[in-house]
Order: structure tokens, then sequence, then C-alpha cells
């Protein structure tokens, strides 16, 4: 009986339904310290590892390697440069954009990481590309990624 | 023995369980493993693979969390497992562990468990509605109180008991929380107190129930080598078991979890134990609810079907009594972040074993322990037993 | 919590700080659509809910005639045998009295949610449903006969909820 086969697919059912969840999520220690720098100060801070001599960005309690607690913190300037980019057509739920968007992984000088943030002003980006941050002003910073409105080229 | 080796717990660490913390999980994650290797006087570069143990990705509201936490964890670059069973997680978790080092494939295995409730929002008992079917009981509106709720009637009724008999275990684990420092709800209740807090859904009152939580906890297992290079004290993973029933939940008679009884079962048989009332000097098991830890010492078999609330009338479940039933404080009293308050409860077991736990000390001089987890719809039970 | 530790770490905050802004967070809602499939059992299950019935699946091994229905016999292990159809009365196996909904909100009027234990099923076989029709929740009691009150054939969709919900033989 279990083997007979629904050769009608009007005689499957399905039941439609979502998982309804709202999200608060803490910075966290080292989190919320790296953001009120950049509301605040609009400075872009790391955390440098007494053993292993890595910064990382963005900056963290711990030191994943050798699991030190990292609290040296280092501000790392604005100036990055474009590791890897993607050039995006459409949005987070498939719909297409008005104009392609460019998102980038951008490292920082002698640290370890980056982050991941817009590139705008430039119609050109290859990987190499020096970039820097354009913050929004201060009253528009909510202790967010987003405080850093976008990288633009440095030239 | 089973296994090629035998298995030790040489350090465990827990952090503050709390309805919000700051810390991120990984930051959680990090804290509860440095105080586990800071008391065995082990470093990370020592351990040679990671456990990971923590329940739904729905609370901390980010997919595939085991990988999320991993560096955390101090998993970076190691051999990693994360595994899950919902509330059994906590007892699990060191079960796994255990298998990475009895194998004889590792000397050593980090255990960790994290939790963080309070990112669901508004509360994390939204996001357990998903564990219900969808087609058959999400339409009828199940809360996951209901179910307990459910249960615990039908094991009251069972045996016949009144609300007095069973809000004891709410006033005693609350009381023991009081020596416990990471403790979030300890107090001194009383019965009354129990039986005049809201209703939830009848028969669960508020004072019944423990709460949702943020929390990690960690433990370092070692093989029998190891272990006796690192302490002078370790204490033995003797006993493993593990059983999961069937989500069939409305096709069972819920007064008494089989499934506890045959995990309980497998892990005594490995340690040798044939009565476990004589035999178990501490036990720490899953009280998420005043009357599971009723229901679950008899799935331990620490006594018979419906003797549990008598024990307790009596004190032998006190930390002076003859069988000191929670003696931390258990979820009613510490709090409740799923995983970490399984792992609490082992940690708490290799503390009373190594005669370590301060003002919760239990005076009977333990030799041996058991602490159990339950889990997900009325149907895991995950059962260990330690020694010294 | 040894008693050689002096220190926990964790940094508590409060829930109102929280809800006001003054800790910093980040807000996000996931949207998650499903269609979740009924599977063969439970498309049949359904289809006969429409009809205004409940249909079981026996397996010849063990005997049981289980309801939900369902395609394998988790005891046995193998593919069950029939259908066959229970009735639409049975018998309290437990209950609660709920006072919040499923969002954890709070109810004047409490929900009694219970599982019915099927005439013509085996032993134990339950579904869950909700309890109307009752004065004084405080009569609920587990053994109580009950019997399903469904929608009209028209409002029938081939849902669990095509049974509104059971009532109590005795006015209670």
């Amino acid at each position: 009986m279990s083997l007979e086969k629904i050769t009608n697919p009007l005689y499957t059912r399905h039941w439609i339904g979502n998982m309804e969840a709202d999200y608060v999520y803490t910075l966290g220690v080292a989190g919320e310290r790296f953001f009120k720098e950049i509301k605040e100060n609009g400075k872009i801070m790391g955390a440098k590892c007494p053993r292993c001599g890595i910064t990382y960005v963005p900056p963290r309690m711990y030191c994943e390697k050798c699991f030190a607690k990292l609290e040296e913190w280092v501000d790392i300037g604005k100036k990055g440069v474009v590791h890897t980019f993607s050039v995006v057509t459409v949005n987070v739920d498939g719909s297409k954009l008005d104009k392609p968007a460019i998102y980038a992984l951008i490292t920082f000088e002698g640290t370890c990481g980056g982050l991941i943030h817009k590139i705008e002003k430039t119609d050109t980006v290859y990987i190499g590309m020096e970039v820097e941050a354009v913050f929004k002003p201060p009253r528009e910073r909510k202790a967010s990624i987003n405080d850093i409105a976008y990288f633009k080229p440095t030239k | 023995m089973f296994g090629k080796k035998r298995v030790a717990i040489v350090g465990a660490g827990v952090t503050l369980f709390r309805r919000n913390i700051k810390e991120t999980g990984k930051e959680l994650s990090y804290e509860a493993v440095k105080m586990a290797l800071n008391t065995a006087g082990m470093e990370l570069k020592d351990m040679q693979s990671v456990v990971m143990g923590s329940a739904p990705d729905a609370f901390d509201g980010v997919h595939m969390k085991g990988e999320y936490l991993a560096d955390g964890a101090g998993a970076h670059c190691k051999p990693y497992t994360r595994v899950f069973v919902g509330g059994g997680t906590g007892v699990f978790t060191p079960l796994a562990g255990w298998w990475h080092v009895a194998s004889g494939q590792f000397d050593t295995c980090l255990v960790v468990c994290e939790e963080k409730m309070s990112s669901c929002y508004p509360h994390p008992q939204f996001a357990f509605t998903t564990i219900f079917d969808p087609i058959l009981e999400r339409p009828v509106g199940m809360n996951l109180i209901w179910i307990f709720a459910l249960e615990m009637n039908r094991y009251m009724h069972k045996h016949n008991l009144k609300k007095e008999d069973i809000a004891l275990v709410s006033v005693k684990n609350k009381r023991n929380a009081l020596d416990n420092p990471i403790a979030q709800l300890a107090a001194e209740i009383t019965v009354e107190d129990v039986l005049k807090s809201e209703i939830m859904a009848w028969p669960v009152q508020r004072l019944d129930v423990s709460p949702t939580s943020d929390g990690a906890a960690a433990l370092i297992l070692a093989s029998e080598d190891v272990a006796k290079e690192v302490t002078d004290n370790p204490v033995w993973i003797d006993g493993v078991g593990w059983c999961i029933d069937s989500t069939q939940w409305t096709n069972r008679d819920l007064y008494y979890p089989d499934y506890v009884e045959y995990a309980a079962r497998m892990a005594y048989k490995m340690a040798g134990i044939r009565n476990p009332p004589k035999e178990i000097d501490v036990a720490e098991p899953y009280d998420p609810f005043d009357y599971k830890e009723l229901h679950h010492i008899e799935g331990l078999l620490l006594c018979k079907k419906g003797e549990a609330p008598k024990l307790t009338r009596e004190g032998v479940t006190q930390r002076d009594g003859d069988l000191p039933t929670c003696p931390s404080g258990g979820l009613l009293g510490c709090g409740n972040p799923i995983a970490a308050a399984g792992l609490m409860k082992v940690s708490e077991i290799f503390w009373q074993l190594r005669g370590e736990a301060g003002k919760r000390q239990v005076p009977c001089d333990p030799r041996t322990g058991v602490a159990q987890a339950w889990g997900d719809l009325m149907q895991y039970g995950s059962v260990i037993v330690l020694r010294r | 919590m040894s008693a050689k530790i002096k220190h926990f770490p964790g940094e508590e905050v409060e829930t109102k700080d929280i809800r006001e802004g003054k800790i910093p967070t980040e807000k996000f809602r996931p949207k998650a659509k499903f269609a979740w499939s009924a599977g063969v059992a439970i498309s049949k299950f359904l289809d006969e809910l429409k009809n205004g019935k409940i249909i079981a699946t026996t397996c010849k091994k063990c005997g049981r005639i289980m309801v939900p229905p369902r395609i394998y016999c988790e005891k046995c292990y193998k593919p069950t045998d029939g259908w066959a159809y229970v009735k639409d009365t049975g018998v309290i196996n437990t209950f609660s009295v709920s006072f919040l909904a499923a969002d954890a909100s709070r109810l004047k009027e409490p929900i009694i949610v219970a599982i019915i234990n099927l005439e013509g099923a085996s032993e134990g076989m339950g579904i869950v449903h909700r309890i109307e029709e009752v004065k004084d929740w405080k009569k609920v009691k587990i053994g109580m006969k009950v019997k399903a009150v469904w929608k009209p054939p028209k409002e029938r969709t081939g849902a669990i909820t095509d049974i509104k919900y059971f009532k109590t033989m005795e006015e209670i």
C-alpha cells in the first residue's frame, strides 16, 4: 500500500505556511565597541593578538588561532583595497535591481580579514583598487555597518 | 570497558546564565572554553577535536549555527562536529565527545554547548512552534507549554498526584540554586507561592517552569594516559546511553518516559550498575519543569514508577538526603539555555565527584553520579554515568 | 561552578534596555515561506476529513490501527497494509487549559487542548485537538467521552480544522 504511486498531481496536497520569527541581535562585547567607534568617532578599529601578532578586522574578543584574549585595539584608518568583488543585478528576494550594484570584500593593510560593503561613485572596479570609507553624517549613524554609507575609489 | 580507551573529564567551564547576555554566541562559547582550559591547565593547541552542541538555529537566529560558532568554540582548523537533539543536547554532546576519544582516534576532545535564546524576539517560545507538525498540529494553534501541560496532567492523573506534591521540586531546586554563582532564578519560595503563581496552561503555572536563557558551558575530555598527566583528579565517563522515540507523541501514554529508561539501561549496563538506587550517589536529571524531575527520576530507574513524589516529600532528594537530586539548582533555579543547561548538569556532577562544589557539595562523599537530559517532542533521552 | 573559581563570565543586559534602544542591536526578520508536502498518507487523511471521515492505516504484523495514518509502521518498520475508518468519537487521554496563545501572549478566555484517543483506533492512538463548549474548565477530566463537531461540508477544505473542535458528551 505504501508503494502506491500518486499519478494525478491534484491528489498531492500541500500545506502552505511560513516560519515567522523576529530577531534582535546584541552586537557582542567586541562588536559593541567596534560599532561605537564607528558611530561616535568615525573610526574603523582592529584588534591585535599579543601572541600571534595578527590584527583582526572586524575586531573580536579572542584570537581564533591561539585563543588569547584580545585587548589591544588599533585604528586601522579608512583606506583599504578591493580584495574581491561582485557586480550584483538581483535583490535578496530575486527581483531585479534598477541598476547593478558593486559589493566587495575590502581588506586593510597589515590586517587579517576585511569588511563587506558597497562600492559607489565609480563605473569601474578591479581587484587591487584602492578605496576609502565614506561615513554617513554623525546624526544618521546607528552603531551599524551601514553607518559607513559606501566605499569609493581614492583616486 | 567499552571502547578502546577509558575517557575522563579533566576540566569544565560555565558562563553566567541570564535572560539577556551582551556577548554574541561566539563570545559566550569562547568564555566557557577558556575557563575549562584554565581549570585543566591546558591550551587550545592541546585539543585535538571539538564537538559543539547547540539547539535549534531558530533561537540564535543564525542558520547553520554550528559553523557560525566554530571559531568561538576553539575549532579553528580542527576536526569539528555539531550535534543537536533538542533539550537532550547538553548530555548528548559529551557522549559524542566520548566517541571521539574512546574510539582511539583522538586523545583529547573539547566539548562545548552554547545557547543564545534572547535573539528570538519577542520571546523564544515562538520559535518552538515550528517543531509541531505543520499540517496536523500547528493549525490547532500549538504552543510549546501545551505539550508539557498535557504530559504533566497525564503523569498526575496516573499516579493520583496533587500540585503540592510537584511544587516541592521547584521549591527545592530554586533554593539549591542560591548557592550557585551562575544561577538566574535562585530564590527562597514556598509551595503556596507556586500554587498561587500565574496559570500558563493548566496544570502548568509560572513557578513550575524554568526560564529561557543565554549561556554556554564546556568540558575537556581526555584519554586515560593524557588525563593522568594533566590531573590527579580525573572523573571517568563510565556509562553512556541515548535513545529516541517517534514524533507520534499523540500515540504514546505520556506518563512515563520509556526512552529515558532505555538510555539509562544502556548507560548502566556499560557502567556495570545493577542497582541504580543503591549505586548512584548523586543525580542531575533534566528539570525544565518541576514535574519533569520526578518523571525522569523514575525513568532513570532510581525509584519505582510513581514513587518519586514520595521521595521528594521525605527529603530523600535534598542535598543531605540519600539520593541528592539537582544539587546545582537545576534548570528551575539556574536557567535553561537549552544545550548549555544539560552540560552544566554534567559539569555539576564533575565538580561534586571532585569535592569542589563548595556550598553545594553533597556530604555523602559521592563516587558515582548520573546526569540526564531530555529533548524534542517528548521523545529523547541521553544519560551519562560518571565515576571518580 | 567549582568553588575554586571566583569569577564567572557573561555581561548581563536588561530586556528593557534592549527594547528602549539603550543597547545597540541589529534587527532582522527572515522571510521564509513553505509549502509542506502532506505525503501519501496525510494527503488521503485530509481528503477524508473533507468528506467528514477519519481514516487510519493498519499493520498486519503488530495489529495496530494507527491514526494519524502513515505509510510505514514505525515499530515493525515495514509498509502498512491497508486503510480503516475510525469513529469521530473518543476519550480524553490528557488535556491542558491554556491561557497562552501560540506566540506566548496572554488570553482572557482559555484554550482547552487535548489528546483524544479515537474509538476504533488501537489503544493509545490519539490526535491533538481543541475542546470547546465548556462552561467550567475545572470540570474537564481525563477519561471523558468526546465527539467531533465538524464544519458544514461546503466549508471543509481538507484540513485538520475541518473538525472545528471536540465537545464533551456530558454538558460541563
